[in-house]
């Protein structure tokens, strides 16, 4: 029967370690890969190369830290569940926090960010469709962790700046 | 034993004690976030259903998680004013859904209706005349519930399941909603 105690001692130990990695994705960070080009520059630059595999996107570290207070700032690239459908993530970065005047887009309304709401925008200049398709104002409960550095590709090992891309769209 | 190896041991002994207490909190962790937890509930927005007092229920995230949260359950779920703020209510309608209610319970009959947005659900207190829900701060996204209540611990008098209905219905705000339903 040493074959069946030794299945036994594998799973146990790798149940231990999805219990505790488990854990630690929850609370302290994880790696995702940032799909889709919505944050060119900043995560998946064009490149020559046509295909965008999952071993050419960008991998990123998340910190899930930022979680127990919701203390986010203007510039932080954030992940969260995408309001139309809770199933989805989505990486965008914080142009707005409650309190923020925004001017509408192609209109000329200003809308004041409501308390617990942020503004997220995409980095991309042309992505001004993404951003505005869902109202992109989001609940803060919704995030789920902010992005800190680029682990992968190994040329492109960054730590993530806070930064405003563009002005003109908040006063 | 010479010294080096009793000071092995003793290493290898708190190593051992202490991974042991790393997997029981990662354990617990995992219980509380995936499966089952506590909540304390309080406040008047969900009378009759729960009282003013504090009362410990049991919440279960399976259903939340896996989008088969419905019309009638009592959820908690993170406030969209506050996301350090947890608050309870019962979802009334769900995505795509028509509601129908009334704007100012204590003042006047009047009625609105609006239709639910995808992803979102429309969540109300039991107790219209004392809640701060949907009528206030509109829909929440699905994302923001946290687990499905169903089971209450404490106090002991009242131990036992939590229904998908409120309890009664109040005969007022049933006349109007008849009305305004017809109409």
């Amino acid at each position: 029967m040493r074959s069946a105690s030794f299945i036994w001692n594998v799973c146990k130990s790798s149940f231990t370690f999805g219990l505790i990695g488990l854990t630690v994705s929850d609370r302290f960070a994880s790696v995702v890969p940032v799909r889709g080009l919505s944050m060119a520059p900043t995560f998946n630059p064009p490149n020559n190369s046509s295909s965008f595999g999952l071993f050419t996107d960008d991998h990123v570290l998340v910190e899930k830290r930022c979680l127990t207070d919701y203390k986010f700032s203007h510039g932080d690239v954030v992940v969260f569940c995408s309001p139309r459908n809770y199933k989805e993530r989505q990486i965008k970065r914080i142009t707005g926090m409650p309190g923020d005047w925004i001017s509408v887009p192609f209109s000329y309304d200003a809308v004041k960010i409501p308390e617990g709401h942020c503004w997220v925008e995409g980095d991309n200049p042309t992505d001004s469709l993404d951003s505005r398709s869902f109202g992109p104002q989001i609940p803060l409960g919704l995030i789920r962790g902010r992005v800190t550095h680029i682990l992968w590709p190994p040329q492109r090992v960054q730590k993530i700046d806070k930064k405003l891309p563009r002005s003109g769209l908040s006063f | 034993m010479s010294l080096f190896q009793q000071w092995a041991f003793i290493v290898k002994e708190a190593l051992d004690k202490s991974f042991l207490v790393a997997k029981f909190f990662c354990s617990v962790h995992v219980a509380n976030t995936y499966l089952c937890s506590t909540a304390l509930v309080q406040g008047p927005s969900m009378l009759p259903t729960f009282s003013l007092t504090n009362e410990l229920v049991l919440l279960e995230r399976i259903s939340t998680r896996n989008g088969k949260a419905g019309t009638g359950d009592v959820v908690i779920l993170q406030s969209p004013e506050n996301p350090r703020k947890f608050v309870t209510k019962r979802i009334i309608g769900m995505e795509g859904d028509k509601i129908t209610y009334i704007v100012d319970p204590k003042n006047s009959d009047s009625t609105e209706t609006v239709i639910v947005p995808k992803g979102h659900v429309w969540v109300q207190g039991d107790n219209i005349y004392n809640s701060y829900d949907s009528w206030n701060f509109g829909p929440v996204p699905y994302g923001l519930l946290q687990g499905k209540v169903f089971w209450r611990i404490w106090p002991t008098s009242a131990f036992g399941s939590i229904g998908r209905r409120p309890e009664t219905v109040d005969p007022a705000l049933k006349q109007v909603l008849e009305q305004a339903n017809q109409s």
